[in-house]
């Protein structure tokens, strides 16, 4: 075999062929440069823009605050509803027939009614019903409590857009449960495991790849879904302080544009915490870089382990490709 | 090598198994005694799978009794009624028993080591020090051990069965089952695989052993037995079934696959 190989040690010629043209290209990418300049400069030279007042707003105290509580009913909300979504998932996936009754009414009352009717209605509901009590019904009260004091306008909108929500993420994430191979679970029984470590320790973590992109877009639609709170009242968010001043300086453009530039800031920012977020749940499928291992288990392996060197052909035989 | 006087490890009785109307099996009997390997044979259809799948409740008894080391599979038998075992009652059986499926069933998302130590941590409560030290040495035992830290997306078909078999053994199971460990892999990576299964049928496991690897019955095997159509048509040593198969639907299906 060897001599029949030296034989054929000639340098190899790469074909290197004429690539094939793309005029199309070409002709595309000077259209859409050209509408570009078009548009800067327009922004450039349009007077209606008043970049001075975009830039004496932008870093406003009101406004830097509408940043701050825009953020903080994104994170609540989404938080409130992942976790209701979980719920809601493993209930409509369970062998009791009331949990996947109860999460399918929820998915289709809570997705059935209009966000902001939804948020008028827990802005109103310490006019339904005033005290919050506990007790036994009809029975004796142990405690009361004004509904005004809990749900303030805050807990209101966090609510409100929480529990609509959860009805949208818990569809994405029984959907990504569902996408998990149903050997996966099999495999996890026949080791011995209970219902409930199956599914946090093997079925959701591989779902979670399915789950976190759109969960993603969900969470960039809620920021900006935060501008309905208005129907509380809530009026400490972005679209609400920026509307203010744009109200008292009868100048909406250019605060419009100031609320735009910070809705793009904190939309780049959670797009950079979903890449990570996506690297961490592809980790085995999407990205694999192996796992550090406990390096002195490893060297008792090594020593415990002549075999090991005996395939190291066969150590990498998948090609790059079949990673993806 | 086989002990006739003990009481068997498995006894499966009046074996049946409904999908709906479809009848897959029709009464299946069979024993495997501690430390003996049982190959089942069959065309695919045949229920040998099914059967396979029922002794450790991946698939619902649909009639008859399983036991396993004098315990009734899946159910309790209280006064002649059979009442089902609680999911925690079932899973606590399963822990004695080990499966290596067709198509490995690896944690895609846990590397070759955590797929072996994931059990043991978290089934059975294992220090991670010592499920580690366990989990190498099999990882060693299946002559893997410099792949610990690789995902199953990072190995051949015949590493990541042999990380499948480690870890069905990292929970020290009484009897392992094989449901076509084989068959999903390309023709130069079984025989590592078989290897593995060959050691630890020597090491004294008792194994049954769906499969198409005649030979690997006819080596190990110390009893073969041939379903067909829901029922065992044929069962014996291996030497003789093979040489001298007495059903002609055993002598069908050999010259077919012989």
């Amino acid at each position: 075999m060897d001599t029949h190989q030296e034989k054929h040690e000639a340098p190899v010629v790469l074909n290197n062929p004429v690539p094939v043209r793309h005029p199309g290209r070409w002709i595309s990418a000077i259209i859409i440069l050209g509408v570009l300049v078009l548009f800067l400069q327009s922004l450039v030279t349009n007077p209606n823009f008043r970049w001075d007042i975009v830039g004496t707003y932008i870093l406003d105290t009101k406004v830097i605050q509408g940043v701050g509580w825009t953020l903080l009913l994104t994170v609540a909300s989404m938080v409130l509803a992942i976790i209701l979504a979980i719920l809601l998932a493993f209930m409509r996936q369970s062998e009791n027939p009331v949990f996947r009754w109860s999460s399918w009414a929820w998915v289709w009352f809570f997705r059935g009614t209009p966000v902001y009717t939804q948020l008028v209605f827990w802005g109103l509901i310490a006019v339904l019903y005033p005290k919050i009590t506990a007790g036994i019904p009809f029975g004796p009260e142990w405690f009361a409590v004004d509904t005004s004091t809990v749900i303030t306008t805050t807990a209101a909108a966090i609510l409100g857009l929480g529990l609509n929500e959860s009805a949208y993420l818990a569809e994405i994430f029984r959907a990504g449960l569902k996408s998990v191979d149903r050997g996966q679970e099999e495999a996890a029984e026949a080791l011995g495991m209970g219902k409930t470590k199956i599914m946090w320790r093997i079925i959701l973590p591989q779902a979670m790849r399915v789950i976190v992109p759109p969960t993603g877009n969900e969470t960039i639609g809620m920021l900006k879904t935060t501008s309905l709170v208005l129907a509380v009242p809530f009026t400490l968010d972005l679209t609400f302080a920026t509307n203010t001043l744009a109200n008292r300086t009868y100048l909406p453009v250019p605060l419009l544009i100031v609320a735009a530039i910070w809705y793009l800031v904190i939309t780049s920012l959670l797009m950079v915490g979903q890449h990570f977020i996506e690297a961490y749940y592809g980790k085995g499928v999407d990205n694999l870089a192996p796992a550090a291992i406990n390096p002195a288990a490893a060297k008792a392996a090594a020593a415990v382990a002549p075999s090991a060197a005996a395939e190291p052909a066969l150590k990498m035989d998948l090609p790059e490709e079949e990673a993806k | 090598m086989t002990i006739t006087t003990e009481t068997p490890l498995v006894r499966i009785e009046g074996l049946h198994k409904f999908y709906g109307q479809h009848h897959v099996l029709r009464g299946i009997d069979l024993e495997v005694n501690r430390g003996e390997v049982s190959v089942v044979i069959g065309p695919s259809g045949s229920g040998k799978s099914t059967m396979l799948r029922c002794v450790n409740l991946l698939e619902t008894i649909s009639a008859g009794r399983i036991s396993v080391g004098g315990q009734l599979i899946g159910y309790r038998d209280v006064k002649g009624r059979l009442h089902d075992l609680k999911t925690k009652e079932i899973a606590a059986q399963r822990r004695e028993i080990g499966m290596v499926f067709q198509r490995f069933n690896l944690f895609p998302h846990k590397t070759a080591l955590y797929n072996i130590m994931e059990a043991p941590v978290h089934v059975k409560g294992q220090s991670r020090d010592a499920a580690r030290k366990r989990a190498m040495e099999l990882l060693d035992r299946v002559g893997l051990s410099d792949h610990a830290g690789h995902y199953p997306s990072q190995l051949s078909g015949g590493q990541q069965q042999r990380v499948a078999i480690a870890r069905a053994l990292a929970m020290d199971p009484e009897l392992m089952l094989f449901d076509e460990p084989t068959s999903a892999l390309d023709p130069e990576l079984v025989g590592d695989v078989l290897n593995v299964m060959k050691d630890l049928a020597r090491s004294g496991m008792t194994m049954i052993v769906v499969t198409h690897e005649i030979g690997f019955a006819r080596e190990v095997g110390d009893r073969l037995t041939f379903m067909d159509g829901g029922v065992v048509v044929e069962s014996g040593d291996p030497q003789e079934v093979l040489a001298n198969p007495q059903h002609p639907r055993t002598k069908e299906f050999l010259s077919r696959v012989l």
